[in-house]
């Protein structure tokens, strides 16, 4: 192997903050060689940004800062180095792309200008020159027409194409090393695709490094030759894509890789985590994932485990893989997880139908024009069928833009539809006026993707809870009503004390479990869930997936599940149909979409999701003696 | 592009009209003709006879909004609304109460003296303000920044009157090195100015440069400001490059709109210099309580305000594409 | 007898306010978790501390009453018909509780604590000679910022000022508040027709300069209402509610011209709020739109309200100065540092120059408006970053 482009050596970066100093990245070592690709991977607020952030010296001040380690760049350190020696740097040793490409080009100057301000500040080419490699930048990064995109601003251009001009900045200088920060996750699934094969191409003709930072496990399979598994500011696992996937030693690795959804665990419930990620300003003192580790061994949380290797070239930072600890006793009595979610009796194909979308169509207007007139209509929804049967799960998946969360929204009248019948239950909910809906209100209920807006922060949860039930259950007497929430939040996993506190005491994983409280209290047949679990990490959003799975078998739910994310789908759905501009364009049981895909759209979706080889999850196993 | 301009000009129409039958309403209506008359007076030793007579000779002898007694066209023509409100929509102001002067000519001389100490006033003060907000904003966190904030704090608690007067008493009256107040044609005019225009400059420059810190700070936490720095720019090229241009549309809704304004002058800054501009011709008028000036003046400073952000409109087109390829 | 004036009730509302946010900090999520925030600013509290005395200062000055006129016999006099006999005039506690310096008035002029006048007179030695001298105050040395003109004590129409400077600042955003809540939030979230005429108002209304405005609405309203102050009480025959007051109508003039603002802000938050994921929850309850609006709309755009009244308060105790110079303030009668400055500026061209005045009315003014401006930025930021440029 040749001597590594960078190298970090115990990196530690804190942040001065009211409650203490937080150590974001609390010693952190790797290395990438020349046209290597190491991915950083961890839930949010583990500390894989801010790493990033390090190596490009772009740690926020005064707030942030560096407070040991070494970070060296072909063997030269650059913490120590001036700020005119670090600008030398960035931009053109070491480039980075960001996870935001809306918002990350600067939209008052054009994206020629914005790329020839780099070329030109690190390698004092004349206007017309750096014009010229602009263009060829342009060119490689697959933009259309480069010469006149050079004139081009920003707002013009979609998501995809503002992350190829990013990766053209970055790349301009032809970097060492290239840090992408979550460079696909604001993007659909098929560009996302596209983004990475371009960065693993340019890697491989420019023999650039590439740092990845990511917390999707099934894109680092992929992409990545080695990884690091970060939790709670630290490196927990470190090892190359293969031994790590398929062998993971740390207790936390093998967690989070059986919690993420996928064909091979329907009918299972996803393994979960315990608890909450610390604090960064109050970490154990020993291992951090002590207290979470459901194979915590008396000491874990008071000493603290070395990155070590513990198979050939595989680093672990635990003491269940260190022969002096191997005999300690747990901590805690090792907990057997419910591991089935025993399915309903009845078979798919007998279960009655409970809902019936004919030719919805939803139509917003276009107003252009002097008097912004109405010239036209964007067909958001334009035409489609669905059915779901009583205790089965319909997943509409599409791309951002295609029409499913307002579909979802017309189906329960959050939106009136412009055409189309909505039958529930052989009853018109689209002919249906104000009050007459009311009625079926509390039979279908909806819940929503961001767990921060989607709670009202001035009222408690018991009022958030309370507000359904008062209007749609009017007979319903007030003790009725508190025993009513009360048992409903400890069917979603919490306790019914907390009926009196307020949203912003909860984390995000516990407000979606309040508003899946809320949809449960009025006793719903059919729910919606509006990407439901997008916004959350995978660990939790395992957590809420389970709970879905089993209020639906408990209730006999009835779910239309509308997501981008084809592994949910496939660990939660029974049918799926595939929505693009509007249309559903294939609808299918699971099996045979993913199986067997018919529409080109649907292939190109298949084939486009990054997935981890299904057939290595039944190496997954806690590490441990006993 | 153009057809964002038309329609930004297209909305400023009814809101013309609403201002216009506003004053009409609270000059006419609200305070009928024969208040005027009587204020104009002297409330003492006023009879029905005289009231009429003033009313006229000034043309307030109509009713204010409909004829009856006229025919067809009449019953909309021959009221003071039409006689004295509709001809502002081209800028025919009429006669005053009290001295029967022509308002329209008045403005036109008393304009460029308002405009000879508020043109200097409003560039330096941006100048001034603007460069140091950009200091603050660059050396954001430091000691200069924090002083720099709790001196911008205590300069906006302190009246306007209060630098006016003591200006007026320290450089004045004491150190004599302006005259206190009073006013000359031509080049003359500069030693006037000179006292004033610092004055203005000094009482609006804490609010000014808190203003324009907080938006060079705001967009110092954009995203492509991240980018610009991870490009390797120095920290100045940063500021003085990318969070300018972006920046520029706050600040130009703030100052754009108060360019026509420049005609206007300054109510108290030139009542206290004695600048024969149109502010103290307000000042004046309102002290005399003729209300044909004051509703000009009124109808005037609408105007101004409406063609400003008319202009800021069209200021974005210069600075933001996204407004340029609408 | 109590006497209550209009813009009693925006000072006792102003207190009810202080209260109902007090309480708020200890239940409320959002307020609670701000004034956490807030209360770890010492600069902040001190500002309030400040504050809450110019506060208490106004209070006291807007609890009066008036005595019964006592006869020498020490009895209240009473009419033919047997009624008691009021003074016509109506004192605050203030004025009994500064009681002394209100009625320790000298001739004219003299200094802060000086113990003779500031112009000289002809005085009569003890040996009967007279020569000109400055001569000994009635009450030497007790004129904290000395005495104006009349002699009365300057301190205390300073002290007088305070309650005109709090009704100005806080009474116009009171009186604006309903009216900005009520068109904000409906042009907001029925959109449309609605909106456009909300709109077209706050528009048509913002256009007008604010001073002009004013000043029309001043020269129409005239001389007429109680004009308040200490002076001229006498020439007014008061009843137990003074609804027509000067003061309270420039108030309610300051508020028609800034509460564009508020309602602008309020509008556009309310646009936001409307698309949130829990009105859509409530929705899908098919909770009523007034429901929707009273639960969900009106407490989450509060303190946008809260931020406009702390931010706008400042700026408004400066206008009252400036109205009252240009003459279109508060009455000549009412103890205003306006009207302070105003005759201090005539006073400072006299020779000798006369400057307490001034300075009086500089101190306290500027002792008020700076912790404003400071617990304004604090609660601003405290409750809510994003709007930190305005």
């Amino acid at each position: 192997m040749s001597a590594p482009i960078i190298e970090v050596k115990d990196l530690k970066t804190y942040f001065q903050t009211p409650k203490g100093i937080a150590k974001s990245v609390d010693g952190v070592s790797f290395s990438i060689p020349r046209g290597g690709t190491f991915a950083l991977v961890g839930e949010s607020g583990c500390g894989k940004s801010v790493t990033a952030l390090s190596l490009i010296q772009l740690v926020p001040e005064p707030a942030g800062y560096i407070a040991g380690g070494e970070i060296l760049l072909n063997g030269k350190d650059i913490i120590s180095l001036t700020e005119s020696e670090k600008r030398n740097i960035r931009g053109n040793k070491i480039s980075m792309i960001f996870q935001e490409p809306m918002t990350s080009l600067n939209p008052v100057f054009t994206i020629g200008d914005q790329i020839m301000e780099t070329i030109r500040l690190h390698q004092g080419k004349t206007k017309k020159e750096a014009q010229e490699i602009a263009i060829d930048m342009f060119r490689k990064v697959g933009l259309p027409n480069p010469e006149a995109m050079i004139n081009e601003y920003p707002h013009r251009l979609s998501g995809g194409m503002r992350q190829r001009i990013m990766i053209a900045i970055a790349l301009a200088c032809k970097p060492d090393l290239l840090i992408a920060d979550e460079p696909t996750t604001a993007l659909d699934v098929t560009i996302q695709d596209q983004i990475l094969k371009l960065i693993n191409e340019l890697k491989a003709s420019m023999g650039t490094a590439v740092l990845l930072i990511t917390h999707n496990l099934a894109l680092v399979y992929q992409n990545a030759e080695t990884v690091g598994v970060m939790y709670a500011g630290k490196i927990a696992e470190m090892a190359s894509t293969k031994d790590l996937f398929r062998n993971p030693m740390h207790p936390y690795t093998v967690k989070l890789l059986r919690s993420i959804p996928g064909g091979k665990k329907r009918g299972k419930a996803l393994d979960t985590i315990i608890g909450t990620v610390p604090p960064a300003t109050s970490y154990p003192l020993g291992c951090h994932f002590a207290g979470r580790c459901p194979r915590e061994m008396e000491g874990c949380a008071t000493i603290e485990p070395p990155l070590a290797e513990r198979a050939p070239g595989h680093l672990v930072a635990c003491h269940l893989h260190d022969p002096e600890f191997m005999n300690k006793p747990y901590s805690k009595p090792i907990r057997q997880e419910p591991d089935k979610l025993s399915p309903l009796a009845t078979p798919f194909k007998d279960r009655e139908i409970i809902l019936e979308v004919k030719n919805l169509k939803t139509y917003y207007p276009i107003r252009k024009g002097l008097l912004k007139r109405v010239v036209g209509n964007v067909a958001a929804v334009d035409g489609i069928d669905l059915s779901i049967r009583q205790g089965s799960t319909l997943a509409l998946v599409g791309e951002s833009g295609c029409g499913k969360t307002t579909a979802g929204k017309s189906i329960i009248q959050l939106i009136r539809p412009t055409e189309g019948e909505i039958l529930f239950r052989n009853n018109d909910l689209a002919r249906l006026g104000d009050r007459e809906l009311k009625k079926y209100r509390s039979l279908i209920q909806i819940i929503f993707q961001d767990p921060y807006s989607s709670l009202n922060p001035r009222l408690m949860v018991k009022d958030t809870i309370e507000e359904g039930l008062k209007t749609l259950k009017p007979d319903m007497g007030k003790e009725a009503r508190m025993k009513r929430i009360a048992s409903t939040l400890e069917r979603v996993g919490l306790v019914p004390e907390m009926m009196y506190r307020y949203p912003h005491e909860f984390s995000g994983g516990q407000r979606q479990r309040i508003g899946i409280a809320r949809a449960l209290a009025v006793d719903p047949e059919f729910i919606v869930c509006d990407e439901a679990v997008s916004a959350l990490d995978v660990s939790v959003q395992a957590q809420i997936l389970n709970l879905l799975k089993s209020i639906q078998r408990d209730f006999g739910l009835s779910f239309l599940f509308i997501t981008h994310d084809l592994s949910v789908v496939e660990y939660i759905a029974d049918e799926v149909a595939v929505m693009y501009a509007g249309k559903i364009v294939e609808r299918n049981r699971t099996e045979e979409i993913f199986s067997n895909p018919q529409h080109d759209y649907t292939k190109k979706l298949l084939s486009a999701i990054p997935r981890i080889d299904e057939s290595l999850v039944n190496a997954w196993k806690l590490p441990g003696h006993h | 592009m153009l057809t964002y301009i038309i329609r930004r000009i297209l909305y400023a129409i009814p809101i013309v009209i609403g201002v216009n039958l506003l004053t009409a309403i609270l000059f006419f209506y609200v305070n009928t003709p024969d208040d005027m008359a009587r204020k104009i007076l002297g409330e003492k030793n006023v009879t029905p006879a005289a009231i009429e007579n003033w009313k006229a000779d000034h043309g307030y002898n109509l009713p204010t909004f409909l004829n009856t007694k006229e025919e067809s066209i009449g019953k909309v023509t021959q009221t003071i609304f039409f006689q004295k409100s509709v001809p502002l929509f081209w800028f025919d102001f009429g006669r005053s109460d009290r001295n029967n002067i022509d308002i329209g000519n008045e403005i036109k001389t008393r304009m460029w003296a308002s405009l000879a100490i508020s043109v200097p006033m409003f560039i330096l003060g941006i100048y001034v303000d603007l460069f140091i907000a950009m200091m603050l904003a660059y050396y954001r966190g430091t000691y200069l920044d924090l002083w720099g904030l709790i001196i911008g704090v205590v300069m906006m608690s302190v009246s306007t009157l209060f630098y006016i007067i003591g200006g007026q008493f320290i450089f004045g009256k004491v150190l004599k090195l302006f005259p206190i107040s009073g006013y000359d044609t031509g080049l003359h005019s500069i030693k006037f100015l000179i006292l004033p225009v610092i004055i203005g400059v000094i009482s609006s420059a804490g609010a000014g440069i808190r203003f324009y810190r907080t938006v060079f700070l705001e967009e110092m936490n954009k995203d492509y400001i991240r980018t610009a720095r991870a490009k390797g720019l120095s920290e100045g090229k940063v500021l003085f490059k990318h969070a300018l241009k972006n920046s520029m549309i706050p600040i130009l809704t703030n100052v754009v709109v108060s360019i026509p304004f420049l005609f206007y002058g300054s109510l108290i800054m030139e009542t206290f210099f004695a600048i024969p501009g149109l502010g103290n011709f307000t000042i004046e008028a309102i002290q005399a309580q003729d209300f044909a000036i004051v509703r000009s003046m009124v109808y005037l400073g609408s105007i101004l305000y409406i063609i400003g952000l008319i202009l800021t409109d069209i200021s974005y087109t210069l600075v933001d594409p996204r407004v340029r390829f609408e | 007898m109590p006497v209550i004036l209009a813009t009693d009730l925006i000072v006792f509302f102003l207190i009810a306010m202080a209260v109902y946010f007090a309480i708020g900090s200890r239940k409320e999520g959002t307020i609670k978790t701000a004034w956490h925030e807030l209360r770890k600013n010492k600069l902040a509290m001190l500002c309030l501390a400040i504050l809450s005395v110019y506060v208490a200062l106004a209070t006291m000055d807007s609890i009066r009453w008036r005595d019964a006129i006592l006869e020498e016999s020490g009895k209240a006099a009473l009419t033919p018909d047997g009624a008691i006999i009021y003074s016509p005039q109506a004192l605050s506690v203030l004025d009994r509780v500064f009681s002394n310096i209100r009625t320790n008035t000298e001739k004219t002029y003299s200094t802060p604590l000086s113990s003779r006048q500031y112009s000289k007179e002809s005085v009569e030695k003890p040996d009967g000679t007279i020569v000109r001298d400055y001569p000994i105050l009635k009450y030497p040395g007790t004129h904290l910022f000395g005495t104006d003109k009349v002699g009365n004590d300057v301190f205390f129409i300073a002290l007088k000022g305070v309650r005109t400077g709090i009704v100005i600042g806080a009474g116009t955003t009171i009186i604006i508040i309903p009216f900005a809540i009520f068109f904000g939030v409906i042009a907001g979230f029925y959109g449309g027709l609605i909106d456009d005429i909300v709109q077209y108002i706050y528009t048509t209304l913002s256009s007008i300069p604010g001073v002009l405005l004013i000043v029309s609405f001043m020269l129409l309203f005239g001389t007429s209402g109680y004009q308040g102050g200490l002076l001229s009480e006498l020439n007014i025959r008061l009843g137990f509610f003074v609804p027509n007051e000067r003061l309270f109508w420039l108030c309610v003039i300051l508020g028609i011209t800034s509460w564009t603002d508020l309602c602008r802000l309020i509008r556009g938050e309310t646009l936001k709020l409307r698309e949130l994921e829990y009105v859509q929850a409530a929705k899908a309850f098919g909770v009523g739109k007034l429901s929707i609006i009273s639960r969900h709309i009106v407490p989450n755009v509060m303190h946008l309200v809260l931020i406009t009244f702390v931010l706008q308060f400042s700026g408004l105790v400066l206008a009252e100065a400036v109205l009252s110079y240009i003459g279109i303030g508060v009455g000549p009668e009412m103890g205003s540092w306006g009207n302070m400055i105003n005759t201090a500026r005539l006073e400072l061209s006299r020779e000798p120059v006369v400057w307490w005045n001034l300075l009086a009315a500089f101190i306290f003014m500027f002792g008020l408006v700076l912790p404003a401006n400071i617990f304004g930025d604090a609660v601003r930021d405290a409750l809510d970053p994003r709007l930190r440029y305005r």
